[in-house]
């Protein structure tokens, strides 16, 4: 960017864990997870949470009585009547979007302390009445008479009673008439990407988890509880048993007999919420804040929706290069995991000679080596509550940097409907912000 | 217009005259003499006044409406006639309001207690305000006595003999919700249109409500004998009629007369002056100032603590965290994992949802109370609880670590209910800030809260502890950190005597009888059960350090089976999977009068009583009765042990 603005710094953040669906609304919604990461971050603080200048969240599907979620969550955590809150959407990058937003106002020096992240309960996400029931039942209660009610009545018709699911229309595109998974296919048949290696893919991802999981990398979470005593510590959708062998038997689901996107190389349907703290130089020299990492950049692009999951390509390569830097400048990149297959089509597209030329490249991007990439595990394994993964992905990323002493590092997520969107941050951890 | 002290009348536009309470020198209006006398000339004012078309009484106080009569003036009546006499004039001042052409209205927020409450009934209507401070109710049994200004009559008329009889008897109070559906008002609002609401009923014209079909019926005398009999029958069940006579006096008063009888308020004032003459209303009514004195003992401290943190989530800890968190606090919750949290969260759940049924409320109270895995709550709380398991070492270590890291003026106090302050605070840096804190169990039930001071505790943590416990709506009763303290010290040896008395073959119906007759809540026996033998028994071996206290047998044997009570399904008693207690086959029944057991056992307790002044555990009688009332349930209808023991 040109214009000097002011740096952006991430002190902390904590998460929930993803909760896996399991065929009935989970225990926690929207805002009670984001309240109970929200409440366990802003605990290690001494400020008030009256001191914040904005709460800003993502989320797609907040319940009926969630409208607004983001300030129905600052209110609960205690900040108070003056704290302004908002709620941002991008689809699946819903997270990513509110630190995006959240950091602009810090550069421009709108605000200096801002509580921002994304929180999503799939599991609640509601069945609706279908149209036709919807206008039967809009008929019934203008019916004046008796008779025109029983008219009504008459009328009625069992097909009016199959709800829609929102779940599944939400993660479907309605321009280009593709589920999500279905885009995963274009980019697994465009890069020539088979059953197998998205399998193989899908099962580092649990080992990834796991092991991190063991080794004690997922210092983010705090535990939430429910109210009849049931708690939770850890994301629960990690399969310790899953192979190549098992992913091999189950049968694809979005392109039904000929696809090769099962849900065992897709990312699962998880609740859970992401709240990091963000704040200006002025803020951590204020309540003398610890930094975790600096938020340098963050670029979103938009691309065909038929092939959404090749989003992080065109968010990353501008990114990186109006920051003057290129692949050996990242030390570790976290790619949301939506699907196996998009994700290796994204490696597969950094690569490609052709395609990086559309981007206004002249050689390939380069290759994005395996071990520096989810080093830690991803959405396969651990879920993509869609509006808080774009928050978790940066938040985790920062972990990474400290733990690793790397330097740079991009957290970038495919979107729903075309876009990516790309995150770069660098590790301040060791040291007073600069 | 004349000037009055306590009343103040203002005209609307709209000629309606609103009468505002507003009693003189005192932040809630209660009514004495002067502000009936004042009350009187106003009601003859408005009823000569022909431009009037509406009255609406309301309170000029930030909070409530009307507390009820000035109870301090219960025991300045001469004797018993004079008291019906003072009481009739009251019926004919409010039968003034009821006497008045122009509609009459109370507009309620807040409470409307008793003499209150009488005023409000005998208004044409009753608006009430719908927040949760909002409580209406004829409370007089729980000073011994029944309402004496026209309730017992206009109430049953009001809303059917049966909701009025519960209210009456039972002494409980009403939301606005609850009045409202039962009829006792006429309309529940917010507080935007409480205004509005009182000026339209003020302006209705038409005719009071009729008389219900159900009340005709019970006009008869034969049905009403028949109905009577079943309602003391109620009554028995929860109180006897020599412990507390006022109940069944409502009910005998309303057998005889109905609620149509012209002498129906002559009668309600002649007995309710009577009762003001018991020894039950006279101990009621000093339980009643004991309890004021504890709650007064906070009044001089300005501590305002905000965050409360509490360490162990244990039954106690926490119990006393959700209470925290109920009472409007925000809370953090520490115990090693999560696992060990999570259950007080539900219960925790359970209790708000019981006290405050708005599920937007339950959630603020859930927001609140914040699981503490980590500890974090230690370095921001004001309040800082410790209630571990009762382990010296392990307390000193926390209470070391807790000095260093908590803010320098949070208070830092324990639950323990065994370990001597003075052996806890010796590893600390400033063993002043260390007091105790000593709830009972289960938390939400048990009113009293001890305030332990060690040889050096500071005074200012002390009465900071103390202005604590009022902030959580907890009677505070300072006591010095020996043995026990107070409540236990005085209640083990009666339990331990008792269970000897079982060593002896003395049946534990009859000994559990006797102490019920004589009016403990509960007989010692299935209170050992209750509390769990367990926990009687590490108590009892921690006093038996200090105090020559032998343990029975009995009491060895079933710990050493694990029957530890009503929590294992078996103790001295034995109870169903519900928890119910399972009645005992019968044994050889007990022959001599129970009052000899009683009186041993009381003699027990009093002895025990007697030590803890003479060791100065509590600095007054007054102070060792209530603790005993409010930490027992001690017979109240008796004035507390102490009292007991003077009037014997």
């Amino acid at each position: 960017m040109t214009t000097p603005h002011r740096a952006v710094y991430i002190v902390d953040g904590a998460r929930t864990p993803f909760l896996k669906m399991r065929g009935q609304p989970g225990a926690l919604s929207a805002s009670d997870l984001a309240v109970q990461a929200g409440r366990a971050l802003l605990a290690r603080f001494s400020f008030p949470p009256s001191a914040l200048d904005e709460v800003i969240l993502g989320c797609m599907i907040p319940s009926a009585d969630e409208a607004n979620i983001a300030r129905v969550v600052a209110l609960r955590l205690g900040c108070g009547k003056t704290v302004p809150a908002w709620t941002v959407q991008r689809n699946c990058a819903s997270g990513m979007q509110a630190i995006d937003s959240a950091a602009r106002n810090i550069m421009l020096g709108k605000s200096d302390l801002v509580l921002a992240g994304g929180t999503e309960a799939m599991s609640r996400a509601p069945l609706l009445w279908n149209a036709s029931m919807v206008s039967w039942l809009a008929g019934l209660s203008a019916s004046k008479t008796v008779f025109q009610k029983l008219k009504k009545i008459a009328q009625f018709r069992p097909s009016y009673l199959s709800p829609v699911a929102a779940l599944l229309r939400g993660l479907t595109d309605p321009v280009v008439n593709l589920s999500m998974g279905q885009t995963a296919e274009n980019v697994a048949h465009r890069f020539h990407i088979n059953r197998t290696q998205m399998d193989e893919y899908a099962v580092l991802s649990h080992q990834r988890v796991m092991q991190a999981a063991e080794k004690k990398y997922f210092s983010e979470i705090v535990p939430v509880f429910d109210n009849k005593g049931n708690y939770f510590t850890a994301d629960d959708g990690v399969r310790p048993d899953s192979s190549v062998e098992k992913l091999a038997t189950l049968k694809p689901f979005f392109d039904k007999k000929w696809g090769n996107v099962t849900p065992g190389n897709s990312s699962q349907i998880t609740d859970g919420a992401a709240i990091l703290l963000l704040a200006s130089s002025d803020a951590v020299e204020e309540y003398r804040l610890p930094v975790l990492a600096k938020i340098t950049d963050i670029h979103w692009a938009g691309l065909n929706p038929a092939e959404m999951g090749l989003g992080p390509v065109h968010a990353t390569v501008p990114l990186l290069k109006k920051n003057g830097l290129d692949r050996h400048d990242i030390d570790y990149w976290e790619i949301n995991e939506a699907f196996a297959a998009q994700v290796l089509g994204c490696v597969a597209a950094f690569e490609d000679s052709p395609y990086c030329h559309e981007l206004g490249l002249a050689a390939p991007f380069g290759k994005i080596d395996l071990e520096r990439l989810n080093v830690d595990g991803g959405a396969i394994a651990m879920g993509h509550p869609v509006g808080a993964s774009g928050a978790r992905i940066i938040l985790h990323l920062a972990h990474v940097l400290k733990r690793e002493h790397g330097k740079r590092g991009v957290a970038t997520i495919c979107i729903g409907g075309g876009q990516g969107g790309s995150a770069l941050i660098e590790n301040v951890s060791g040291g007073a912000a600069s | 217009m004349k000037h009055y002290h306590h009343w103040r009348l203002e005209n609307a536009p709209d000629a309606i005259a609103w009468l505002y309470f507003d009693k003189e020198h005192a932040t809630v209006n209660t009514m004495d003499a002067e502000v009936m006398e004042e009350l009187s000339l106003i009601l003859d004012f408005v009823a000569t006044h022909p431009d009037y078309k509406g009255l609406v009484i309301a309170s000029a106080k930030k909070q409530g409406f009307i507390a009820g009569a000035d109870i301090a003036q219960f025991d300045q009546f001469e004797d018993a006639t004079e008291a019906a006499r003072l009481l009739r004039q009251g019926q004919q001042i409010f039968q003034k309001i009821e006497n008045l052409k122009i509609p009459t209205v109370a507009m309620i927020k807040g409470f409307c207690l008793g003499g209150g409450l009488e005023l409000a009934l005998s208004c044409r209507y009753r608006v009430a305000e719908e927040g949760i401070k909002t409580r209406l109710g004829l409370p007089e049994v729980k000073l011994g006595i029944h309402p004496g200004w026209g309730g017992t009559v206009r109430l049953p008329r009001l809303i059917g003999l049966f909701p009025a009889m519960n209210l009456m008897l039972g002494g409980h109070l009403l939301s606005a919700k609850a009045a409202l559906k039962c009829g006792l008002v006429d309309a529940v609002v917010p507080e935007r249109h409480l205004v509005g609401a009182a000026t339209y009923y003020a302006s209705q014209t038409a005719a009071p409500r009729p008389f219900s079909k159900i009340n005709q019926l019970l006009n008869i005398s034969k049905v009403r004998s028949v109905v009577a009999s079943g309602l003391r029958k109620k009554v028995r069940a929860k109180a006897s009629p020599q412990h507390y006579p006022a109940p069944f006096q409502l009910i005998d008063n309303w057998e005889e007369l109905g609620l149509m009888d012209p002498t129906c308020f002559q009668q309600e004032a002649e007995t309710c002056g009577k009762l003001f003459f018991t020894d039950a209303s006279r101990n009621l009514v000093r339980a009643f100032f004991l309890q004021e004195r504890l709650k007064g003992l906070a009044k001089q401290s300005t501590f305002s603590p905000e965050h409360i943190h509490v360490i162990g989530a244990g039954t106690m800890g926490g119990d006393i965290a959700a209470w925290c968190a109920l009472s409007g606090m925000r809370v953090t919750l520490q115990d090693r994992e999560a696992k060990f949290i999570a259950p007080a969260i539900a219960r925790a759940f359970t209790l708000f949802k019981e006290k405050l049924k708005e599920p937007h409320l339950i959630q603020k109270a859930m927001d609140r109370l914040m699981p503490d895995p980590e500890g974090l709550g230690v370095s921001k709380a004001d309040v800082i609880i410790e209630a571990i398991f009762e382990n010296l070492d392990a307390k000193q270590a926390l209470f070391k670590s807790l000095e260093q890291h908590a803010k320098p003026n949070a208070i830092l106090a324990t639950n323990t209910s065994s370990i001597p302050l003075d052996e806890i605070n010796t590893v600390m840096e400033s063993p002043q800030r260390l007091v105790g804190i000593h709830f009972f169990n289960p938390v939400a039930k048990m009113l009293l809260i001890e305030i332990v001071e060690g040889e050096r505790t500071a005074g200012t943590v002390t009465d900071k502890a103390i202005a604590f416990a009022r902030k959580i709506d907890k009677l505070p009763l300072p006591v010095k950190s020996s043995p026990g303290f107070l409540v236990n010290r005085i209640l083990m040896p009666y339990l331990l005597e008792s269970v000897a008395m079982l060593d002896e073959g003395i049946p534990a119906e009859a000994i559990d009888k006797a102490m019920t007759d004589f009016g403990m809540p509960m007989g010692p026996i299935t209170l050992a059960d209750v509390v769990g033998l367990d926990i009687c028994l590490s108590v009892a071996e921690h006093l038996g350090k200090y105090f020559d206290a032998p343990i029975p047998d009995q009491l060895l044997r079933l710990v050493g089976e694990k029957k530890l009570g009503k929590k294992t399904g078996e103790g001295f008693y034995r109870y169903s999977k519900s928890g119910a207690q399972i009645k005992p086959k019968q044994s050889a029944p007990f022959q001599k009068p129970l009052s000899t057991l009683s009186d041993r056992l009381v003699a027990r307790l009093l002895e025990e009583s007697e030590k803890c002044l003479a060791e100065g555990v509590v600095t007054d009688t007054d102070l060792l009765d209530a603790g005993m009332i409010f930490g027992t349930g001690f017979a109240p209808f008796r004035g507390g042990p102490m009292h007991y023991l003077k009037s014997k």
